[in-house]
Order: structure tokens, then sequence, then C-alpha cells
């Protein structure tokens, strides 16, 4: 009997021992995202320094159209959920639901880059680039760095797709689609910051 | 024995359920929506929508941790939350202390 249960802990702890490789990497990815929040920290730290210094140029007031962020918002609070879906998915081993909702996130995630970037080129074009205060320069700095994270998370979750298709829901891919599902949650987060900080302080 | 079976893996990722993801994305939604809507029709002094408006911030910020990234007090998560609380004070100390002497500057040098 006590034979039984010994066996069976060899092979839990076995297992379990295959199963702490992908958990490991998870946590390493977790703690790689600490450090990010440290750079977003700065970012945002210069931000608020910077913001009254415009320099003679347009104030937060001037340049931001709250009803054009909350749709940008809007979509990447969408992605979020779309995202918790594939996870699900992923959890029952539903690859074509996994891929079918990595490809509705990566939809979301592909229109809120492209809102960002029209903003951007809209603000370039009517002469409020970086170049033009502090103010911008902190702006563009904290705003951009969220979105050059987006677009990588985009990156990844292209190439996540292809492998999934490829490989199946492999131990490898599912422990990646778990990173990636931290990564994108977690930006998520900071915009929550940034809207609330650089968006609605702004113009309240 | 190896199972291909999906892997439930425990640091940083609980599993989430179907209602929880929903739940965590109502919460969201409206916490976005008030802050949203006392700055776009301003009917409260401009101190108070502020400070409401950070407010809300942090609570979705919670909300997003729990519902979406899933951290929790589990006695597995803990390294994940210890991590996570040490950064947040890395960030208070960066943040609080930056703003702290730009703003001792700005009154010391520049607003004679």
């Amino acid at each position: 009997m006590s034979n039984i249960v010994l066996d069976k802990d060899i092979a839990h702890s076995h297992e379990h021992g295959h199963e702490d490789a992908g958990s490991m990497r998870i946590f390493g990815f977790w703690i790689y995202l600490m450090t990010d929040c440290i750079l977003f920290a700065t970012l945002f730290a210069g931000y608020a320094v910077l913001r009254d210094s415009v320099a003679g140029g347009p104030s937060t007031v001037d340049i931001f159209e709250l009803p054009y962020v909350l749709a940008e918002t809007a979509l990447l609070l969408l992605s979020s959920i779309t995202y918790g879906y594939a996870m699900l998915a992923m959890n029952r081993n539903d690859k074509a639901h996994v891929l079918r909702w990595l490809g509705v996130t990566f939809v979301l995630g592909c229109g809120f880059i492209a809102m960002e970037i029209n903003e951007f080129h809209h603000l370039i074009k009517e002469g409020y680039g970086p170049d033009r205060s502090g103010f911008l320069t902190a702006f563009f700095t904290l705003v951009g760095t969220h979105g050059a994270h987006v677009l990588s998370g985009l990156v990844w979750m292209a190439v996540l797709m292809a492998q999934i298709s490829g490989r199946g829901l492999t131990n490898t891919n599912t422990t990646r689609l778990s990173c990636l599902s931290l990564f994108w949650h977690f930006l998520d987060v900071v915009w929550i910051c940034v809207f609330t900080v650089v968006y609605l302080l702004g113009v309240v | 024995m190896y199972n291909q079976s999906p892997i439930h893996s425990s640091a940083g990722t609980s599993d989430g359920t179907s209602r929880s993801y929903m739940v965590g994305f109502i919460i969201s939604v409206i916490l976005t929506v008030i802050p949203f809507g006392l700055v776009m029709y301003p009917t409260l002094p401009r101190s108070v929508t502020a400070w409401v408006v950070v407010a809300l911030g942090v609570v979705q910020v919670f909300a997003h941790l729990k519902y979406f990234l899933h951290l929790d007090t589990a006695k597995e998560q803990r390294w994940n939350l210890r991590a996570l609380i040490f950064s947040v004070v890395i960030i208070l100390l960066l943040v609080g202390l930056s703003l702290w002497i730009m703003d001792s500057i700005h009154h010391n040098m520049l607003a004679h």
C-alpha cells in the first residue's frame, strides 16, 4: 500500500518536474515584466516632470481627444478578453479555437496600433512632433514605448499562431502562450496608467 | 507517465474560467467608462474629479491583476507576488522621489 503511494508520488513528482520547467520559464518572464514596469515608471516620472514644459506650444488640453482615446482603450480591453478566451481554449486543448481567438486578438491589437499611429501622424503633421516641446518629447516617448511593446506583442502573436498551427498545442507552445498572455494583459495594465495619467489628468 | 493534456502551469497564470474573464471585463469596462464620463462631462469640482479618476485607475489595475493576470495570494504564486510588491516599492520610490526632487528644484531655482 505504502509502496503504491510512493510510486505514485515518484510518478507525480516526475511529471511535476516536467511541468516545472514550463512554470519556471513563466516565472522568469514575470520577473522580466517587473523590470519592464520599472522602465515604464521612469518614463511616467519623466512625463510628470515635463508635463507643463510646453515651451509656448500646445498643452495637454489642446491636443488630446478623449473619444478617440476611449475607442483605443475599448480595442485594447476587448483584446484582453479575447486573449483570455484563447487561454481557456488552450486549457481545453482546443487548437482551432485557440487560433481563432488569437486571430481576433491580433486584429484588435492591429486596430489599436493603427489608431495610435494615426494619432501620432496627425500631431506631427500639425507641427506638434516630439521636437516641439519637453511635454511632447515625454508624451511621444511614453506612449510610443507602450505602442512599441504592443507591436512586438503582435509580432510574437503572429509567430506563435504559425507555431501552433504547425506543431499544435505542445508543452512548449502552451508555455509560450502563457508568457504572451502575461505580456498582453500587462500591456493593458500599463495602458490603464497611460490613459489615467496622460489623457484624463491632462484634460481634467 | 506523460500525457499531452493541457498543462496547468501554476506560476503566473492559474486558470481563469470563462465567468471570471467576463466578470473582469465588465468591471474593467465600468471602471473605464466612469472616469472618461467624469472628465468629458464635468460635474464635480476639478480636484475631486482628478482624485476620483486616479482612485478608479488604481482599482482597475488591481482588477486586471486579479481577473486577467490571475495573481492571488495562493502559495504557488507567492514569488510572483513578492516580485510584484518589490517592484511596486521601487516604482513608488523612483516616481515619488523624482517628483519631489524636481518640485524642489522648481521652487528653489526657477520660481524667484
